[in-house]
């Protein structure tokens, strides 16, 4: 910076700013600036010429006045004029009321683009960075417009001076930022990314933001900074702490470069190049090895400096989730903070840890801190961290830890700040139904939810309870017993009354053989609550009361008591009203059996996603964040899963109202079933069952289900195995070739043949009719174990299958192991716009990889003497489904692929034959007897069929699958 | 009833604070950041601060003489730089609130003259044992300067005889507590002053927009004992009524509404228009008053602007009096605004002196002394600094300060009584003097 000279005290302006702060009152204030405005006026008048020193300081002294809150509305014309000037402090103050006072008006905007475009040439560093910062700090359309293309090329030109390069990026990024539209990638966009080669660190630190600005958007542009980026950390990192001289921040080398570097490679995936991978990964095991190191400084700064550079260090390896090691070494060093004094820094260990606690390969060291972080909910003062360490409990819940967890979330409701109550509520709620393993337990830990905290249990958490009770038969008597229990107490929560209404409604049958719960205890301890309750739980009581009826007769005649008073039939609220009357006729009128159908208990609800879920998603915070990576993770396969939590919302509203007669009446006016027929109750079953055909298999508490939705399948889900393809199977047993299938559409034939312990299979698919298939596609899986036992390959078919014609699939098969399922088969395509979905058995059976084997009757009998365990031997007597002829059965003994061995039994009737199942894996030998008794009626003709393997589990299938076929 | 007083500098510290009622400060008022406390200090500070923040400090110059925050009001005038805020957080009778701050300034002006940040630190003890006196659970008592002086002194706590503590007993809580007995002077003398204040309104053509005149009569008596007096005026009622015999050439005035100091016998001025009274010793307000009509305009503005270009105005403006030509009118003062954006102003006066103020964005025009029946001139030239605003120059009014000797309404003091049976002095005896100032207020010209 030039050397301020003598003169450029400006004494008038320090006169004038100490006048106005010595005024004692705002109209003192006033009076002295009106006079200097009436000053700079007439000196501004025109008509003798101001030399640049006045003109700053009256410029300056405008500036100043117009910071006090006055409008100023003269003055700008002098100082663009300062903008022409040569000397730095009139340029300087030029430059500074233009950036604070301009507004976009026409000409005098046009002279400072001027003036600025003049600077910008110019070759003078300390005017070009002038220039910039004026740009940068108005910011305005107008400015990007005139000099979105002029900064790029001053960035990225060679002779540009470092400190006027650093002014230029950070200039450039806030254009982008204003108005991106205008600043256009060009061929300088490769050159930026190499300033971070740059030798000064000034400019590589001011580069990488703006880097990171424009890779955020355009990725693919900037891909090669990746690399770029890492070599730099790499230097920075390894290098020493004096290596780096003024960018050495408390021994801690150019934190700021290393915190942005590690922000831009959060923007792209892990690198694929090996050699830069190997690189990075060496550079955050450094970054994490120097925080164990013992700090060099006792100060603040350098701990913080540390601090951001491994956080960020820490949400890159979280960013990669793709080292084990790291993330473990990160979540162990994250676990240390959990401890530290400092607030922030158990805050921030905290959020982090969420984040890793969804990592699969760091979630189970995540877990060893459960302790920690539970004192810390108890313990910590401040809400914020209490809120993290909630969060974190939240997202490191499984299976293992659910109870403890849970326990732990509830007490702290108790005591938990207002603002997170409905939050942690849901958070409760979800956890106990996910994690649940006996739903007793479940029941318990809702029930004591309402308890605690009844005004923060939403809608959905009790409807949840109640359908979980509905469904499953196992708790409903232990629910009933515990909702009894809970209503005891003096003072309910109105949820609470509703979960008790519903419950014992539909089960109080199920406590009322004892006497401390009769149905007249029942109905008394639910009506002495009655007329705390809102309107709607007053309806919902209602309800139950007509159930009762039906579950007690008994009680009819208090019930009804209650029904006729004048509170209830003639209630003001007419929905009271109206239930009221109607069920007090429907008791007095229907018989019991009519009263029984009608107040049926209510059928199970169908299984859909967790309407609770949906509600934690709709709630914002930081915690949602967690939440919905988990959510996605574990629900992404369920088809539409957004959708279903209004659904289910709606489900369970319905499901409020626990006689179908109510809905049956069209009371509900959200209720989506208006039935006027009297077997509405059975529409409503209906309209409750058909969910759609997938929901049915998603047990919400079942863990497998997500895991067995085969990955594969994306929308469609191939349809279950026609029911006669067993049928099928059998046919194929004894023969290899034939038709496996027809019907009006598709034809298919097949031919196989089998060598030792590998087959070959052809499929033809014949279009039978005179359009074309369209997207034809098969498949061919192995479920279960299958997998492990065949090898099944198969070349991929044209997916246009023409009219008439026929396409012919080659399929390889392996045996690795004996096995009893069958491959499937699944076909799919679309006729006419229609998709056709056919699953099939693929006629793949074990006697396929027989090798016939002759011998003779010493031989065989010997052998068979040898398999006498009992499990190697399998039997079976059956009826003979077909005729006694002698040449078809030995065409079908044949056909099994054994060899039948003649003269071997001494009794001529009977058949016997021997094999050998080739597998990759083993041999099995296998023995064969087949007696007939032919000299029964023929309706009674029986045969024995005896088995006798080295292994029992072939003994068992080949006596299955023989037993089809006589 | 007022709930508390307080006393805030311009800075808006507090000086003065006396909480009478709990019931303030309960808030929660907007834009405290205090943590709404359950002490009393707590409370007290929750409405100071509202009362800063909010009107003090407000970021729009508040106008109202009445807030209300947070079902709260506050009711302040101003004296200076210092505040006056009544607070309460019932529905009080707001003139009764601003009758008493009135005659709080009135009180601590007569106790240590100007009312200033300075002198109110300094009387800090005085003021509060004012407030004990003339404030009772929020109830004004007397405020009657006379009175209080006698027993709240700034010397300090004479030793007071026990008659003397009596005496003042029995005169402050007896009928007429504003004046004790046993008063004696060698000279009974009695002064009486007719202030008024004129308002005015004028359109650039000479129409009155609006005019009314505020006066007050101020009497200052030295008699001896317990005189009665009676005070007569050319009201139009009470001239109506005797005008049928009397003299009718004297002119009447209709006077639209008055008050009167507490001595007035109202229920005698109710049932015959007459004005009876016993008077406090030394000064005090006998009546407030205002009219309407037939005022006397003292002086009349011709203002003539003219816009030359875009950089220059021209202006001239002639005032004439309108008086008779034997009284001379004082201290006459024209204030001429000037555009904001002026940068130089020539201004050539036959009489008096004229200048340029920037400071306060006017030409301000001075005379010291004119006689009534004369015409006077101001011509100036206005150079303006061309600015980028499209901002039209307002032209606010041109304004008028003076003052004449007579009353603007027409109010003239016929007679003033005084009767003291008791002491052997008859109303001839006593030395009366009237005197008549008449003053400008707003009086306003548009251009």
């Amino acid at each position: 910076m030039p050397a301020v000279s003598k003169g450029d005290g400006m004494r008038g302006l320090a006169v004038f700013i100490s006048d106005i702060r010595n005024c004692k009152s705002k109209e003192a204030e006033i009076k002295r600036i009106n006079k200097e405005l009436a000053n700079i006026r007439s000196k501004f008048k025109g008509d003798k010429a101001l030399d640049g020193y006045s003109k700053k300081k009256y410029v300056c002294k405008l500036l100043f006045i117009f910071l006090l809150g006055h409008d100023i509305d003269f003055g700008h014309m002098e100082a663009v004029n300062l903008l022409s000037s040569n000397k730095y402090t009139e340029k300087q103050i030029g430059y500074l009321f233009i950036s604070v006072l301009v507004n976009s008006n026409s000409e005098l905007i046009r002279l400072i683009n001027n003036a600025i475009k003049n600077d910008l040439s110019s070759r003078n560093p300390t005017f070009m960075c002038l220039a910039l910062h004026c740009i940068a700090n108005v910011g305005s359309r107008e400015m990007a417009e005139a000099f979105a293309g002029e900064i790029p090329r001053i960035l990225v030109a060679g002779d540009t001076m470092d400190s006027v390069k650093q002014s230029a990026a950070l200039c450039l990024l806030r254009l982008y930022k204003a108005s991106p539209d205008l600043v256009l990638m060009g061929e300088w966009t490769s050159r930026v990314v190499h300033l971070l080669n740059d030798q000064h660190m000034g400019v590589v630190t001011a580069a990488i933001s703006l880097i990171t600005c424009l890779s955020s958007k355009n990725p693919d542009e900037f891909k090669t900074c990746v690399s770029l980026a890492v070599s730099r950390l790499s230097r920075i990192v390894s290098s020493a702490s004096t290596d780096l001289q003024d960018y050495t921040y408390y021994f801690v080398p150019a934190p700021w470069l290393s915190c942005k570097l590690l922000r831009l490679l959060q923007c792209y995936p892990p690198p694929e190049d090996g050699a830069v991978k190997g690189r990075l990964v060496e550079c955050l095991e450094t970054i994490l090895n120097k925080a164990q190191e013992p700090p060099k400084s006792k100060k603040v700064q350098h701990s913080n400096a540390k601090n951001a550079i491994l956080f960020e260090a820490i949400s890159l390896i979280i960013h990669y989730d793709s080292e084990p090691n790291l993330l473990v070494r990160a979540c162990n060093q994250l676990g240390q903070f959990l401890q530290h004094r400092e607030t922030n820094l158990r805050y921030l260990a905290l959020e982090s840890m969420c984040t890793l606690a969804s990592s699969e390969f760091s979630h189970e060291a995540v877990k060893t801190h459960i302790e920690t972080v539970i004192n810390a909910l108890k313990t910590e003062r401040d809400v914020s961290v209490r809120q993290r360490a909630a969060d974190l409990l939240y997202a490191m819940c499984d299976r293992s830890n659910a109870k403890q967890i849970v326990a732990e979330m509830l007490s702290y409701l108790e005591t938990a700040d207002y603002s997170i109550r409905e939050e942690m509520v849901l958070k409760v709620a979800i956890l106990a139904e996910k994690y649940a393993v006996d739903y007793s337990w479940y029941v318990d830990t809702i029930l004591n939810l309402i308890r605690i905290a009844g005004d923060y249990v939403s809608e959905e958490v009790w409807y949840r309870v109640i359908q979980i009770v509905i469904n499953r038969d196992d708790v409903q008597g232990y629910a009933a017993k515990t909702v009894f229990e809970a209503l005891q107490a003096p003072a309910c929560h109105e949820n609470m009354v509703k979960v008790g209404g519903y419950i014992l409604g539909e089960f109080g049958n199920l406590i009322a053989g004892d006497p401390r719960s009769s149905p007249l205890v029942q109905f008394n301890l639910l009506h002495s609550k009655f007329h705390l309750c809102s309107v709607p739980t007053r309806a919902l009581l209602l309800s139950a009361y007509i159930k009762f009826i039906n579950l007690f007769p008994e009680t009819k005649a208090t019930i009804q008591e209650v029904l006729r008073s004048d509170s209830q039939i003639r209630n003001s609220d007419v929905e009271l009203q109206q239930r009221a009357v109607e069920y007090l006729k429907l008791s007095s009128i229907a018989s019991t059996d009519v009263l029984a159908t009608v107040l049926e208990e209510m059928p199970p609800f169908p299984e859909r996603e967790s309407s609770i879920l949906a509600k934690l998603k709709k709630k914002k915070g930081p915690g949602a964040v967690s939440v919905e990576l988990e959510d996605g993770k574990e629900r992404g396969e369920l088809n539409g899963g957004g959708d279903r939590g209004g659904d289910a919302a709606i489900a369970a509203s319905n499901a409020s109202t626990p006689s179908p007669s109510a809905d049956l009446l069209g009371l509900r006016s959200t209720a989506p079933v208006s039935g006027t027929t009297p077997s509405a109750g059975s529409l409503l079953v209906d309209v409750f069952s058909e969910a759609g055909p997938s929901a049915t298999s998603a047990g919400v508490n079942d863990d497998g289900f997500l895991s067995s939705a085969p990955p594969t399948v994306a929308s469609e889900d191939p349809a279950p195995p026609l029911p006669e393809s067993d049928e099928l199977l059998n046919k194929f047993v004894c023969k290899n070739n034939g038709v496996l299938f027809e019907n009006q559409l598709l034809q298919i034939g097949i031919k196989s043949e089998y060598r030792q312990n590998l087959g070959r299979m052809y499929l033809f698919y014949g279009n039978k009719t005179s359009v074309q298939f369209v997207s034809f596609n098969t498949t061919v899986s192995c479920p279960g174990e299958l997998q492990s036992q065949l090898n099944v390959q198969t070349k991929t078919v044209e997916p246009l299958v023409e009219g008439g014609a026929q396409v012919q699939q080659v399929i390889n098969i392996e045996c690795l192991t004996d096995f009893i399922d069958a491959p499937l088969l699944n076909i799919k395509f679309r006729y006419g716009g229609a998709l056709q979905n056919i699953s099939l058995k693929l006629p793949v059976t074990i006697n396929k990889f027989f090798q016939p084997t002759e011998m003779a009757a010493a031989d065989f009998f010997q052998r068979w003497k040898q398999l006498s365990q009992p499990q190697q031997e399998a039997q079976k007597i059956f009826k003979a489904s077909h005729g006694m002829d002698t040449e078809v059965l030995k065409a079908k003994l044949l056909g099994l692929g054994t060899a039948l061995l003649e003269n071997v039994d001494p009794n001529p009737e009977n058949y016997v034959c021997a094999g050998v199942i080739q597998t990759k894996a083993q041999q099995v030998g296998c023995l064969l007897r087949l007696e007939p008794n032919a000299q029964a009626q023929p309706g009674e003709q029986m045969y024995r069929l005896t088995l006798r393997s080295s292994k029992d589990t072939v003994s068992q299938r080949v006596c299955d699958l023989l037993a089809e076929q006589f | 009833m007022i709930g508390g007083l307080f006393i805030y500098n311009h800075k808006g510290e507090v000086l003065i604070s006396r909480v009478y009622r709990d019931d303030i400060g309960k808030g929660p008022f907007p834009n405290c950041f205090h943590k709404v406390g359950s002490t009393e200090s707590y409370r007290m500070r929750n409405a100071v601060d509202a009362f800063r923040v909010n009107v003090i400090h407000a970021r729009q110059q508040v106008r109202s003489p009445v807030t209300n925050i947070a079902r709260t009001s506050f009711f302040h005038v101003k004296r200076s730089n210092i505040w006056l805020a009544a607070v309460t957080k019932q529905n009080v009778n707001a003139a009764m609130v601003f009758e008493f701050l009135y005659k709080m300034c009135d009180v601590m002006t007569a106790y240590f003259g100007k009312i200033s940040e300075e002198n109110i630190k300094n009387n800090f003890v005085l003021i509060y044992e004012l407030l004990d006196e003339i404030l009772d659970f929020g109830y004004p008592q007397n405020s009657e300067t006379g009175a209080l002086k006698t027993f709240i002194t700034q010397t300090g706590i004479k030793s007071q005889s026990k008659e003397e503590q009596s005496q003042i007993t029995s005169q402050v809580t007896g009928q007429i507590g504003w004046r004790r007995e046993g008063i004696k002077y060698r000279r009974n003398e009695l002064f009486l002053d007719v202030l008024e204040s004129v308002n005015l309104l004028m359109s650039p053509q000479g129409q009155v927009l609006s005019a009314h005149v505020s006066g007050r009569v101020v009497m200052k008596s030295y008699l001896s004992g317990m005189p009665e007096c009676k005070f007569g005026m050319n009201d139009k009622i009470v001239i109506d009524k005797q005008g049928k015999g009397g003299a009718t050439e004297e002119q009447s005035i209709a006077i639209d509404d008055c008050t009167f100091h507490q001595c007035v016998r109202l229920s005698k001025f109710d049932a015959e228009r007459s004005i009876s009274f016993i008077p406090p010793d030394g000064e005090c307000e006998l009546m407030r008053y205002r009219t309407t009509k037939d005022i006397i305009l003292p002086f009349r503005v011709i203002p003539l602007v003219r816009e030359v270009g875009r950089t220059k105005l021209e202006v001239k403006v002639v005032i004439k009096s309108n008086f008779k030509p034997s009284l001379l009118a004082q201290k006459i003062e024209v204030r001429i605004p000037t555009p904001l954006n002026t940068s130089g102003v020539q201004v050539i006066c036959m009489k008096g002196k004229a200048k340029y103020k920037a400071s306060e964005n006017a030409i301000v025009w001075k005379i010291k002394r004119m006689a009534g029946m004369k015409e006077s001139q101001i011509s100036a030239e206005i150079e303006l600094l061309p600015t980028n605003d499209k901002k039209k120059w307002a032209r606010p009014p041109i304004s008028m300060n003076f003052e004449v000797p007579f009353a603007p309404s027409g109010l003239k003091v016929r007679y003033l009584k005084v009767f003291e049976p008791k002491l052997n002095y008859s109303d001839h005896d006593v030395i009366k003097w009237v005197r008549y100032i008449g003053r400008s207020g707003i009086y306003e010209t548009r251009c």
